[in-house]
């Protein structure tokens, strides 16, 4: 089978391909994970405008969003900028639905996947590339109707994107009509992208791996990919068919799930939740690859444990199909099952935790380099360890009463998911870029986007716990309409104030990867760069100012205030400015094969890897994916493709 | 953290609190552990010329160590959590002081109180909307239904939360320590009038409590 893929594409490298094959409907793995790396990025621009519009709601409830005044009064969502409980509903519910279904998973399974399990286990492509094309654009077609629900009476899905029945599948409830309807239908057609993402994966990592690459040299992100693509072949199916049966049950009006005929409610959230918790790995485990990776490399360290990152990753996959109860434990489901499954969802953390002390056990000893990628896969490593910890307290089915459906749920899976996923997808990113387009994103403006990202993202999320622990619901309107929630207030400005600068903070990302990718590197571009994050940064250091001086709830500041911040917003500015002057290196430079002095097959492909990933012969494997600083060797990494002495081969495969 | 947590007012609470308190300082002593050796080893282990990294995979004895020492500490967390679990959950009062019904419906709490007779679903039950009313120090056993969606009722000061299904009964019981009136907001997003669905539990001391329950009953035959 690999014998005949390699010829095919050996022929296909004598001719150019047309517009059509080589960027649409490509059939080569790389174009088609950089397609996902695009749709993703587009609905991550969606995904965070609607957050930043309901916690402008949350800070300053029922005043207009700035920047929305213009939308006419007769809008049912945000008459005049103002935002209706109804649109507060939907905006939380489709946010976290593209977050998860249309961000994190196109990028970290759909592009990294791609991307690079052929490069790093030396195969030429996916075993079915046809099916690959397919599954990108299956996904398209989710995106396109997901997005079509925005535009449809009665708006877009409103009932959580845990989509609980009955309100979700009786339209009277909501008043949501073919929102909710396209929402299910997405997740049905989106179940199936995953779902040929996932045998192809598979399928490649079994048959197709060269010469010598054993499964005990296998890099641990396609360990991790091939763990998510197991997940996704048997959590997606049901999401799947829940998804059907919620488009039965609103259209062909059958009733699953609706108790005043008769159905069921709580089969939904079983249903829901069955696919549910396994899919959080599917969002957590590429991650944890990603830094598995990356920390090696900076540390120019063999990783700490390799067979017990394989084992755990096993562990999870298996576990994580028992879990599922502890989001139901105050579901009504009978409390007996919430023992087991607090006891089931405490040994999944054992697992977490030995990766977390592998982790720790890899920068022991180690020669750090702190690279982009680097902070980033420090970030997630005690980003993830937050995250984990909180989820000790929810695994508490007693502590879970009092904390469930409060921000605190909130705070544990943004650290996860946001400082998990999304830490790792960036500094993936960066990472693979060179590989990816044969450039490398600007180390500068990244350690901007970084620091930003990495306070922002703190002071977002870490107060929800705060919030939960007092007592905040989640996915309320208005939190002034509850006494017991006033005092907290404050919080909720800063949190938003503090979402505003992050959502600001991505801009010299955006800046980054454009111009990399373009190659834009004109003089009055550069300072373009310069000066809007120079710009950014001063004005996140003003309004800082003036909060500490006035608090969060005074809207004006004083002429102190305003003196001190504008000083303080100079300073910062001019700072930012100069030393993006002075380190920015030339914008989209033709990138080296190996800039990170990388041991893994992707790094022996040539840059850009053309199709076929190799030349005429397949690279032969000879040692582990992280052998580096391997005593008696001259350069402190080789590629898995040199002879290792015999010595350390046993200890590193 | 934990002064954010609202006052507790109630005896079932405290079980909630405490293993809250648990949690915490079991996650805060495990957090600083980890942060701080990480800040350690950024700090020592960064690149320096002419110093090569370790060349090690790994330990076993590490490994079994890490494992095994939170494997202890989690099954010695799950076992004190469960007697707990048992008490909150499946152990439903067979003499409470005082039944109560609450039917959550968009967007309001329903509560229905039995008569003398002690029985709902006779013709001497008071019901009122969003008002809940319980005498102090007494338990309080609630049969929790639904008429349309899920909601979910909780009262912050007694740490109680309890999802309501419709076509579903499910019991929920405590015992208020503190005279006063506290909300009950809805905890499950039940629609687009879910923020702002909340009632009001009124503590009364025992005299008030019958005064009350006098009142009530006198103006409901009116
Ligand atoms: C140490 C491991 C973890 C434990 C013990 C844990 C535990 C829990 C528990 C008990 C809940 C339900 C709480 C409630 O609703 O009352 C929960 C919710 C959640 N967890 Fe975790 N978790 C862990 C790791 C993760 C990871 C790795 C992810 C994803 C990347 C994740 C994502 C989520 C999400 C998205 C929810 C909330 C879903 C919702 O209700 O909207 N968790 N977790
Ligand atoms: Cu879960
Ligand atoms: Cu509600």
């Amino acid at each position: 089978m690999s014998e005949t893929t390699a010829d095919a594409h050996g022929a296909h490298d004598h001719h150019e391909g047309g517009f059509w094959s080589t960027y649409v409907f490509s059939l080569d793995h790389k174009m088609i994970a950089r397609q996902f790396l695009w749709l993703g990025l587009i609905m991550m621009v969606v995904g965070g405008i609607l957050a930043l519009i309901f916690r402008w709601q949350l800070a300053w409830p029922e005043t207009q969003v700035w920047g929305f005044e213009w939308i006419s009064d007769e809008s049912e969502g945000m008459p005049e900028g103002y935002v209706t409980p109804n649109f507060y509903n939907m905006a939380v519910t489709m946010h976290a639905t593209i977050m998860v279904f249309l961000v994190v998973m196109p990028i970290l399974v759909g592009c990294f996947g791609n991307f690079l399990i052929p490069l790093m286990i030396g195969a030429r492509d996916m075993a079915f590339p046809v099916l690959n094309m397919l599954s990108f654009w299956v996904a398209v077609l989710g995106a396109v109707i997901m997005t079509a629900g925005f535009f449809v009476e009665g708006g877009h899905a409103a009932s959580g994107w845990t989509g609980y029945a009955p309100l979700s599948t009786v339209p009277e409830y909501t008043g949501v009509f073919m929102g909710q309807t396209l929402w299910a239908l997405s997740l049905f057609v989106l179940s199936f992208s995953s779902l040929m993402g996932s045998i192809n994966y598979i399928t490649t990592l079994i048959n197709m791996r060269t010469e010598g690459m054993t499964w005990f040299r296998v890099p641990l992100v396609v360990w991790s990919l091939f763990v998510t693509a197991i997940l996704g072949l048997l959590a997606l199916p049901i999401l799947g068919s829940a998804g059907a049966m919620m488009i039965f049950d609103r259209v062909f009006e059958t009733n699953f799930f609706n108790p005043a005929k008769g159905g069921e409610p709580l089969l939904w959230q079983h249903l829901f939740w069955y696919f549910g918790h396994p899919e959080v790995y599917i969002l957590i485990l590429p991650g944890m690859g990603i830094a598995s990776e990356l920390l090696p490399v900076f540390c120019r360290k063999p990783i700490f444990g390799y067979r017990a990152m394989v084992y755990a990753m096993l562990a999870i996959a298996f576990l994580s199909w028992i879990v599922w109860g502890h989001h139901m434990f105050q579901s009504g489901m009978n409390p007996a099952l919430g023992s087991a499954f607090m006891m089931t969802t405490l040994v999944i953390a054992i697992p977490s935790a030995i990766k977390t002390f592998n982790w720790l056990g890899t920068l022991w000893g180690g020669s750090i380099r702190f690279t982009v990628p680097m902070l980033h896969a420090l970030a997630f490593v005690i980003l993830f360890v937050i995250g984990g910890l909180s989820g000790i307290f929810m695994a508490s089915n007693v502590v879970d009463i009092y904390i469930h459906d409060t921000y605190f749920i909130v705070a544990h899976f943004h650290y996860v998911i946001f400082g998990g996923s999304v830490f790792a997808l960036f500094g993936g990113i960066q990472y693979w870029f060179p590989k990816m387009f044969g450039r490398a994103m600007d180390e500068a403006l990244g350690k901007v986007h970084f620091w930003l990202t990495f306070i922002f993202f703190n002071m977002v999320f870490f107060p929800m716990h705060i919030l939960g622990v007092g007592g905040h619901m989640r996915r309320i309107y208005n939190p002034m309409q509850y006494e017991f929630l006033q005092g907290m207030q404050p919080i909720n400005v800063m949190i938003t104030l503090s979402a505003l600068a992050l959502g600001l903070s991505q801009i010299p990302f955006v800046f980054n990867f454009f111009a990399t990718v373009f190659r834009w590197n004109a003089k009055w571009f550069r300072v373009l760069i310069q000066a809007v994050s120079a710009l950014v940064v001063g004005f996140i250091g003003y309004k800082s100012v003036a909060v500490m001086f006035e608090g969060m709830m005074e809207p004006e500041p004083s002429t102190g205030a305003r003196i001190a911040g504008t000083v303080v917003a100079v300073a910062l500015a001019v700072w930012i400015y100069r030393y993006l002057e002075k380190s920015m290196a030339p914008l989209g430079a033709d990138a080296p094969q190996n800039p990170w002095d990388a041991n893994t097959l992707e790094w022996v492909a040539p840059t850009p890897a053309p199709h076929g990933n190799f030349g005429p012969t397949l690279p032969v494997v000879r040692r582990g994916p992280y052998e580096y600083s391997v005593p008696g060797e001259e350069a402190d990494w080789a590629p898995q493709t040199e002879t290792i002495d015999p010595k350390y081969a046993e200890a590193g495969h | 953290m934990m002064s954010w947590l609202p006052e507790n007012i109630s005896i079932e609470g405290e079980e909630i609190d405490f293993l809250f308190y648990v949690s915490y300082y079991l996650t805060v002593v495990v957090f600083i552990g980890v942060a701080v050796a990480m800040a350690y080893f950024i700090i020592k282990y960064r690149a320096k010329p002419g110093v090569k990294a370790k060349y090690t995979h790994g330990n076993n004895t590490l490994e079994i160590l890490w494992t095994v020492i939170p494997t202890f500490i989690l099954l010695v967390f799950i076992l004190m959590t469960q007697t707990s679990w048992a008490k909150l959950k499946l152990a439903i009062p067979q003499n409470p002081h005082v039944r109560v019904e609450v039917t959550g419906k968009q967007f309001n709490w329903i509560i229905r109180y039995p008569g003398d007779d002690g029985k709902f679903g006779t013709k001497d039950d008071l019901v009122l909307d969003n008002q809940l009313n319980v005498p102090v120090n007494k338990q309080v056993l609630i049969s929790l239904k639904g008429a349309d969606v899920i909601h979910s009722f909780f009262i912050p000061q007694t740490r109680m939360k309890q999802d309501v299904v419709p076509g579903r009964t499910i019991p929920l019981w405590f015992t208020p320590t503190k005279v006063g009136k506290y909300e009950i907001p809805c905890a499950e997003l039940c629609g687009f009038g879910h923020s702002g669905m909340n009632g009001e539990m009124i503590v009364h001391s025992e005299a008030d409590y019958a005064k009350w329950r006098k009142k009530a009953w006198e103006e409901k035959d009116k």
